[in-house]
């Protein structure tokens, strides 16, 4: 077993309307085969013990599906170990005597509602918008009278991945939602079944991810870089060709 | 006796006459019966879309700051559906029969069928939905095995099929709350059900950000919470998994069925230190191709590579030579326990058996390993800083799934008028063992195919029109609930949340884990009420009710499983017969296998609360089998 020292600045917020700021909390004594998410609960239970009040964040698989956690840790979303969320980045990664400064997702879209929680409903309403394939429960043909093309269905698949974390909006210098969005237009437009309804979905997608205060795409690539699901931003790409499509007809 | 309300005639038949016969409410008056859904996991998610499509007003809650972040969305393996795509002989009928025998028979034959005849229904659906399932290059869908069968029935999306299942669903959800007519409301979490006149009426939440407790009101409530696996502490659920709202239920007079049924899944990354705040699970579906083994030698020091072939015991393919590393759950953990008590186990801790790809990746080469599991290996690899395509897995058991939950008919409707329970949280289908990739069939199932049609049976024999929430019994529950929030807030003790949650955890695990006996349970009987009194004397929850307050919420979860644990524990000493995942010492055949009591505990054991500190009353449901021959369960 090793252990490490380290020092984190905290950003602190007590709720929406107030204004936060950093604060700094030793972490002493970190089994390095804990995952980030296991350290702050050791902080956690150390803050308790000392009669103050731990640290929010949000979290709940810890296993890097759910999309629940997630911070800006030294400037990165998700810290700086590729494809991996907060949950699965693990203490072996930090040096001993290291400062780790931990900050929520920044963007309007996102207000703070705690510490490192952000509200990310936008995300919701944005898949409320047309993410969807209309097929209510009932009315579904047998499952093989559809056969998808297996590369065409692992595309599909590859940005279905998307776990709806939004570390592609903290990553973005114009907190754009263009990756989130256009997974989720590529996942169903990709296929056959979610032709019918392409059109309108991606144009309502659009219009609602515009209406929530996201900024607009300038190919930094950043979002794709941060991604722990590494979706491509060829994504981005699928979606402006269809929105353009869709614009036209 | 429980009456199940299981339809007669023929088993086959049940459900289509059952249908035929439900009561209907008439479109018009669809919008005027309002429905509040719990929980939005598969169970929920799929209940609430469908029943707003058909028309009916649904207000529905998870905790989590979306619906799409349901514990569902971390289930890795697949789905199973009777479809016979790979021409093996599946039918409804074997999968009826798997699921009957995997569960020890200990499950409803009636539900278990219909279970089995919906199935396809669900990969149609799904489909329908653009789940992308994975193909085969004709681009047709592609089936893998699971424990427990010997045909290719699972359908899969990688190793991410709950997270593609519960987006479909999710997705049916968001289109219905843009349409209006579901009102979702996240991060709020249920604190209490409120029955009047024995009839459920509503819920109590707490608005997890503001603190704000509410009343909520319906014509009826559908509890699709999931399961309490996380009584334990460590295991493979998501951190949010709790038994509040079935715990609150059971409370209002709702019986609680075989809570002492919990499985223990064999491919867990072990523990490694006293910090560790969940387990991960390595899907199943690695043991498709990954072997299990120890070494012979008790206590061996050599390294996994070291040790050669004929030093090797690879104990589930010598034990059960037609099942192999496929053997159910309940048997390969035991298997694995067994053999880390013989001081086979390895890893640092010698609480850990290997799960071997070398084979596999000989004769497949590492790209297919890689294409089937890449995830997985990575996410093992993430963890653990081990390359499991150069060394074998260390896997060792853990808490993964309850079969247990509140009881509920056959129409899923508990025995009080107005709740019906969905999911991990009812006791329906799996008896005392769940089959892999059955859970994700059976929350689907419950909700978009049978919960939409009974639950009109209901509604139709009753008026339309919310309750007011202003009644006694609404005001009194809020009273309740705000007074225990003050009271944990005054404690202000030594001891943190997750110290008596740890402790509770721990004493679950040694004595009402993998094998159980009278002597523990009854230590933990003892033991149990007394962590709950110094939970209530010594508790530490820091800040107050009035804003997010992460500590006070899983105070309030941990107090309800401090009480929820006598009743799991006593029914583990009440079943004196091993079945499934419940394993007495007492009761093994001469080669250590469960051994049933066919003649005294062929029932479900339903509790009802008759206060703390009191001994619950039991009621049995006689468990009827007219197609299905009880035997010794055999995976030889
Ligand atoms: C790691 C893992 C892998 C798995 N893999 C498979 C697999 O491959 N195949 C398979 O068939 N099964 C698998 N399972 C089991 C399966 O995932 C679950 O049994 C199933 O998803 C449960 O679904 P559910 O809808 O009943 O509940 P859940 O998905 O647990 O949803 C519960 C919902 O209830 C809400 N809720 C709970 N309590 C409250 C409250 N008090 N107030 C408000 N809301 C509340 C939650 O917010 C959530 O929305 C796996 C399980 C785990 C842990
Ligand atoms: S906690 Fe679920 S992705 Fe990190």
């Amino acid at each position: 077993m090793k252990t490490i020292n380290l020092t984190l600045q905290i950003w602190r917020q007590k709720d929406a309307n107030s204004t936060g700021q950093f604060e700094s909390y030793p972490a002493k004594d970190i089994d390095t085969a804990m995952s980030f998410l296991e350290m702050l609960d050791v902080v956690n239970e150390r803050l308790t013990k000392e009669g103050k009040e731990p640290v929010a964040f949000d979290h709940d698989c810890r296993e890097g599906i759910c999309g629940m956690c997630g911070a800006v840790v030294n400037g990165q979303p998700h810290g700086h170990i590729k494809a991996t969320t907060l949950c699965q980045l693990h203490m072996r990664h930090f040096n001993d005597g290291e400062t780790i400064v931990i900050e929520p997702w920044r963007s309007t879209a996102f207000p703070v509602t705690k510490d490192l929680i952000v509200d990310r409903t936008a995300f919701d309403r944005i898949i409320s918008a047309g993410g969807f394939i209309s097929a209510k429960t009932g009315s579904a043909p047998e499952a093989s009278a559809i056969s998808i093309q297996q590369d065409k269905a692992e595309l599909s698949m590859d940005a279905a991945s998307c776990i709806g974390c939004g570390a592609c909006v903290a990553s973005c210098p114009n907190a754009s939602a263009m990756l989130f969005t256009s997974a989720k237009v590529s996942h169903l437009n990709l296929l056959p079944q979610g032709r019918v309804e392409a059109k309108d979905r991606v144009t309502n997608m659009v219009k609602q991810m515009d209406e929530e205060g996201f900024g607009n795409c300038s190919n930094e690539y950043l979002c794709e870089d941060a991604c722990p699901k590494e979706i491509s931003v060829v994504n981005i790409a699928r979606m402006n060709k269809e929105f353009r499509t869709a614009s036209r007809s | 006796m429980l009456n199940s309300k299981i339809p007669s005639g023929p088993l086959k038949d049940k459900w289509a006459n059952h249908k035929d016969h439900l009561k209907l409410v008439n479109p018009a008056n669809k919008r005027k019966y309002n429905v509040i859904v719990v929980g939005t996991g598969l169970a929920g998610a799929s209940a609430a879309a469908s029943l707003s499509e058909m028309g009916y007003q649904v207000d529905t809650f998870c905790m989590q700051d979306s619906a799409r972040r349901a514990h569902s969305i971390s289930a890795q393996g697949g789905i199973n559906a009777a479809k016979n795509y790979p021409n093996d002989g599946d039918s409804i009928y074997r999968l009826f029969y798997d699921t009957v025998k995997g569960g020890d028979f200990r499950s409803r034959e009636a539900n278990v069928y219909r279970l089995a005849e919906v199935s396809n229904q669900i990969i149609d659906q799904c489909v329908a939905q653009g789940v992308p399932f994975a193909r085969e290059y004709s681009g047709y869908l592609d089936n893998r095995s699971f424990g427990g069968a010997q045909v290719s029935r699972t359908f899969y999306a990688r190793g991410q099929t709950g997270q593609q299942l519960l987006l479909g669903a999710y997705s049916a959800l968001m289109k219905e709350v843009g349409r209006g007519s579901v009102t979702l409301h996240t991060r709020t979490e249920i604190l209490d059900i409120v029955v009047i006149d024995g009839v459920a009426r509503g819920v109590i939440t707490r608005n997890l950000i503001s603190g704000e407790i509410a009343s909520f009101a319906a014509d009826a409530v559908v509890l699709a919470t999931g399961g309490y696996s996380n009584v334990f502490y460590l295991s493979t659920n998501a951190k949010a998994c709790n038994v509040t709202a079935a715990w609150r239920a059971h409370k209002r007079g709702a019986f609680f069925a075989n809570p002492c049924y919990t499985q223990i899944h064999p491919t867990c990354i072990p523990v490694h230190g006293e910090y560790q705040s969940k387990l991960t699970l390595m899907s199943e579906s690695l043991r498709n191709d990954g072997r299990v083994w120890v070494p012979k030698k008790e206590g061996d020091p050599r390294k996994a590579q070291d040790i050669p072939e004929e030093e090797r015991d690879y104990y589930l393919e010598r034990r059960y030579p037609s099942f192999g590393n496929l053997v159910p759950r309940d048997l390969a953990s035991r298997n694995a326990k067994m053999q880390c008590d013989e001081g086979k186990g390895v890893g640092p801790t010698g609480q850990a058996v290997y799960l071997d790809f070398e084979e596999a990746i000989g004769r497949l080469g590492e790209d297919v390993i890689r294409a089937r599991y890449g995830n997985l290996f990575d996410m093992y690899e993430s963890i653990t800083a081990e390359n499991p395509y150069k060394q074998p897995m260390l896997i060792f058991p853990a808490l993964h799934y309850t079969m247990g939950g509140l009881w509920v008919d056959y129409n899923l409707m508990s025995n009080l008028p107005g709740l019906f329970v969905l999911g991990e949280a009812n006791f329906s289908d799996h008896g005392a063992n769940r089959l892999g990739a059955s859970a994700l069939m059976q929350g689907l199932a419950d909700g978009y195919f049978v919960l939409p049609y009974t639950i009109g049976d209901y509604l139709a024999g009753v008026p339309s029109g919310r309750t007011a929430t202003d009644s006694d019994e609404f005001r009194q529950a809020e009273k309740e609930a705000e007074e225990k929030i003050e009271t944990l807030l005054a404690i202000k003790g030594n001891k943190t949340v997750d110290d008596f949650h740890r402790e509770l955890g721990k004493l679950c695990w040694e004595k009402c884990g993998m094998s159980r006996d009278e002597q523990g349970l009854k230590e933990a009987l003892q033991k149990i009420p007394e962590i709950r009194d110094e939970f209530w004397k010594n508790v530490n929850v820091p800040g107050s009710g009035r804003d997010l307050n992460q500590s006070l919420e899983r105070a309030g979860r941990v107090a309800d499983f401090l009480e929820f644990a006598e009743l799991m524990v006593n029914d583990a000493l009440y079943r004196k017969e091993s079945c499934g995942g419940h394993f007495r010492e007492e009761s093994k055949t001469e080669e250590g296998e469960a051994l049933r009591d066919d003649k005294n505990f062929t029932h479900v054991a339903a509790w009802e609360f008759q206060g703390l500190n009191k001994e619950p009353q039991l009621h049995k449901e006689a468990l009827e089998f007219e197609t299905v021959q009880l035997t010794q369960r055999s995976y030889k």
